[in-house]
């Protein structure tokens, strides 16, 4: 095909070492008239600094959402990419496939759509990029055939992420795959069909690396940790400290520990402090052959992360400090949990309100009271500092935690 | 012609495992220890004594069939025909024997994938949409990345950070990109401008009224016909009204200015996860290739690889140092929009004589 459009611009981005995407887009454009079109509409915008897309409705039968619909503004120029929709697509989890899944992708983006796929956008979907109106049934049909669903957009819950953990991760402290897809496929009425306030992300992270960034960009962030003691393997730490050297290992892992519960004895052992040890993976980071976490692994669940609009940035909070996730009823109750903090908030956000958003609207203790859990120590940085407070209900408030404690300690 | 509609199988969330390489499937929850035999290869050991190598390669994420029908090539012939992508769209191979690396890390080389974001390396920038896709955005992202990724190529192929460095960038202030050590985003300083005659067509009053963070938009009559206007003072630029209303007109070529921010981290080795913080604004949106905001992430990232501890993340590296010295060595101006005003801001600001001279 001849070239459509000259572009000037874009053309500087094919040199240099990193892979270049023009030079795909190039390569495509070579093939079809939609990414003809599409390049001469990028090369618009660098050129004048401007966007132009707007949005709009498009969908597949059934489903309210998934379809991300880009119609051209400037379609008189650039008539073939007029429409221009991306199929958001819900990967496995760990983002694995074989060669063979990825060619039938290939495939049916070919057929269907401009050839253009990311992998993958920071929303954890597979991007197919470049769809008309009239061929977005056939497309996701065509996927849909393959075994894969479509991701979420718009108020819902959207698709989730959960790092490579368990399948090649020594640190891994719960089964991520498994409770990603439970909890997922729980809500892909909620996924497909947008009818809640706004967005609601769920991330799992293998251990507290947190290598899916789930603290800072999820509504419910489920993080692996353990109870018990980290594991040592006595020859394995000699041999580190051997071959690293006393000074290294005292700069680097033992002065390090964030809460100082290590130290080095003179027979170049290591003790310690379980009690006091955050679980905050840095030994275990360093020392990944001598170190691992404890036997009595599940997770903390920490709620409301989310980026700036409209109130600032949020972290998460955590609101379970430990959970077991290894039989059934675990994932059930893992569900259950999930299921009343979205019917809680489905009630009680504000349009267009985040998790994080209302629980900083409402405290922290009622949004406990609301999904029923109660307060613990481990949920705050510290306890308040500012006196304005009603607090007439202290006896009643404070028996409720001498009754925890009570059943705790068996008394009861 | 009889027209059938297909209902969609809900299957949701596929099934990783037939998709696994099978020594992940046979070694699942059951990995010991890895080792980095070199920058962008991960050799795992599991209890069983099963041995994995990892080749992790950086791909343009955004990609023509044609690179991934090759990327499988690439799999099958020199790999074991599986394949994963991380969080930050490398590519990952997976071997069996780790004999195969060398030649694959080779192949790998011709076909320009460059091998690397192992350890304490930058991987490849997180990054968004920008003007390929997205309906609301003031600059590009790709075009962003790949810039930058030449630039900082250096870093990626090799591991010679003090600790791992995650970058990302965000096409407006909503900031898909996320939290990073280092992140390169949109920073209005206009206020939009309003399209009336547009408002009057399509808009919904209420929800835009409503999305501002300074309650700065109010209904107004605009010639006799229902509009908006915005308060000028106290419009923040944040964008947030654009999204609902297209009318919002935030956008500008040469008000639309890009900020570096520094910092962030989730990761809860030593420090809590942390928030990034601003250090740099005001600078252009020069496509193609933005070598004015390349250059302050260049620089900031060489302060950083000197003078930083090992292990130290950018932000855990700042917090020892203290700003006086980041902003000394770094060499960028510190202004009184580096003080922050909005909720919760007292706690940003010094209450102790702590203070490093
Ligand atoms: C009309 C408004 C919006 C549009 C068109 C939009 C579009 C997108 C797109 C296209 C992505 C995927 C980016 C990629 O990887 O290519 C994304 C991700 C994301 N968006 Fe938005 N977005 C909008 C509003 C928002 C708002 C209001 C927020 C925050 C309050 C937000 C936060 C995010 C975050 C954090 C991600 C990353 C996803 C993740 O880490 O799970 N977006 N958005
Ligand atoms: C082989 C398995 C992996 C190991 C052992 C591992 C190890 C680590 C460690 C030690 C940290 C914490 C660094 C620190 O702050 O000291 C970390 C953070 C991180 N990892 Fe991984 N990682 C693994 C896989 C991955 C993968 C596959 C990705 C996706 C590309 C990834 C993405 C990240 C990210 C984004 C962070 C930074 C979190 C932050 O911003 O603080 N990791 N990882
Ligand atoms: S979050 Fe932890 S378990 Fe998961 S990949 Fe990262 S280091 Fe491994
Ligand atoms: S995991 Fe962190 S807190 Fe626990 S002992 Fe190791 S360094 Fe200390
Ligand atoms: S950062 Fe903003 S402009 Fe860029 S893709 Fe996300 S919503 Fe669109
Ligand atoms: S740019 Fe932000 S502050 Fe200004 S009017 Fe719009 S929403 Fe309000």
């Amino acid at each position: 095909m001849k070239k459509k459009h000259d572009t000037p611009n874009l053309d500087q981005l094919e040199s240099g070492p990193w892979p270049s995407f023009v030079t795909g887009f190039k390569r495509l454009a070579e093939k079809n008239e939609m990414m003809s079109d599409l390049l001469g509409q990028l090369e618009y915008s660098y050129a004048n600094k401007k966007g132009y897309w707007k949005g709009g409705t498009v969908s597949v039968m059934g489903y309210g959402g998934g379809v991300i619909p880009r119609f051209s503004e400037v379609a008189d120029k650039f008539p073939a990419s007029k429409e221009f929709h991306t199929l958001r697509i819900m990967p496995p989890p760990g983002m694995h496939y074989d060669t063979d899944i990825l060619r039938k992708f290939c495939d049916v983006w070919d057929e269907h759509g401009s050839g253009l796929l990311a992998l993958h956008g920071q929303s954890g979907d597979m991007m197919f990029q470049g769809c008309t109106s009239e061929k977005v049934q056939d497309a996701f049909d065509a996927i849909n055939e393959l075994g894969f669903d479509m991701g979420g957009a718009g108020p819902s819950v959207r698709t989730s992420m959960s790092c490579v953990g368990a399948a090649r991760c020594e640190h891994s402290c719960f089964n991520e795959a498994v409770a990603h897809r439970t909890v997922m496929n729980s809500f892909t009425d909620d996924l497909h069909r947008p009818a809640l306030p706004y967005k609601f992300k769920f991330k799992f992270s293998g251990c507290p690396n947190d290598c899916m960034n789930s603290v800072q960009r999820s509504d419910m962030a489920v993080i692996g940790t353990w109870r018990d003691e980290i594991q040592v393997k006595p020859q394995e730490v000699k041999a580190f400290v051997e071959k690293k050297g006393r000074q290294y290992v005292i700069d680097n892992v033992i002065t390090r520990c964030p809460t100082r519960c290590m130290t080095l004895k003179d027979d170049d052992s290591i003790d310690i402090d379980n009690r006091n040890c955050v679980r905050c993976m840095h030994c275990i980071n360093v020392m990944t052959k001598a170190l691992s976490p404890g036997k009595d692994r599940g997770v903390t669940i920490l709620v409301g992360g989310k980026r700036t609009l409209k109130i600032g940035d949020l972290f998460g909070t955590v609101i379970v400090p430990f959970k077991k996730l290894q039989s059934a009823e675990d994932y059930e109750s893992l569900v259950e949990l999930a299921e009343t903090i979205i019917d809680f908030w489905a009630e009680n956000g504000l349009e267009h309100e985040r998790c994080g958003e209302m629980i900083e609207r409402i405290g922290l203790a009622n949004f406990l009271e609301g999904v029923g859990l109660d307060v613990e120590p481990a949920m705050v940085a510290q306890p308040r500092s500012n006196s304005f407070v009603r607090m007439d209900t202290w006896e009643e408030e404070a028996d409720k935690w001498r009754e925890r404690h009570a059943e705790k300690e068996g008394v009861m | 012609m009889q027209n059938t509609v297909r209902q969609a199988i809900e299957s949701g969330v596929p099934d990783p495992f037939p998709y696994m390489h099978p020594l992940m499937r046979r070694n699942y929850g059951q990995w010991d220890w890895h080792e980095r035999p070199r920058p962008g290869v991960l050799h795992h050991v599991s209890v069983q004594g099963d041995e994995i190598w990892t080749v992790r390669a950086g791909t343009q994420r955004q990609m023509d069939t044609d690179t991934i029908r090759k990327l499988c090539h690439i799999a099958d012939e020199y790999g074991d025909g599986y394949v994963r992508f991380t969080i930050r769209s490398n590519i990952e191979f997976m071997l069996g024997d780790g004999d195969r690396v060398a030649a694959l890390i080779e192949k790998l080389g011709e076909e320009g994938f460059p091998v690397g974001g192992t350890g304490n390396s930058m991987s490849m920038i997180a990054h968004t949409q920008g003007f390929l896709h997205c309906d609301i955005p003031a600059t590009d992202a790709s075009g962003v990345a790949k810039s930058m990724m030449d630039a900082l190529h250096e870093e990626f192929i090799h591991e010679q950070m003090p600790n791992r460095v995650r970058l990302s960038t965000s096409c407006c202030q909503i900031n898909c990109g996320g939290q990073a050590d280092i992140s390169i985003n949109i920073q209005h300083t206009k206020p939009p401008k309003i399209n009336h005659d547009m408002v009057a067509n399509i808009c919904e009053r209420p929800s835009v009224v409503a999305r501002c963070p300074v309650a700065a938009i109010r209904p107004a009559l605009v010639n006799g016909r229902p509009s908006l206007e915005v308060d000028e003072k106290k419009c923040i630029c944040c964008g947030a009204c654009y999204p609902p209303c297209p009318p919002m007109q935030i956008n500008d070529p040469e008000h639309s200015k890009l900020a570096i921010w520094v910092g962030g981290k989730n990761s809860n080795a030593r420090s809590k996860p942390s928030m990034q913080k601003l250090v740099a604004a005001g600078l252009p949106n020069n496509p193609p290739r933005w070598p004015e905001a390349t250059a302050v992430v260049k620089n900031i990232l060489q302060c950083y690889k000197d003078d930083a501890m090992e292990w130290e993340r950018l932000g855990e590296w700042i917090d020892r140092i203290g700003w006086e010295r980041f902003f000394a060595m770094t060499d960028l101006p510190f202004t009184r929009f580096h003080i922050d005003n909005w909720s919760g801001a007292r706690y940003t600001l010094n209450h102790s004589t702590h203070i490093r001279f």
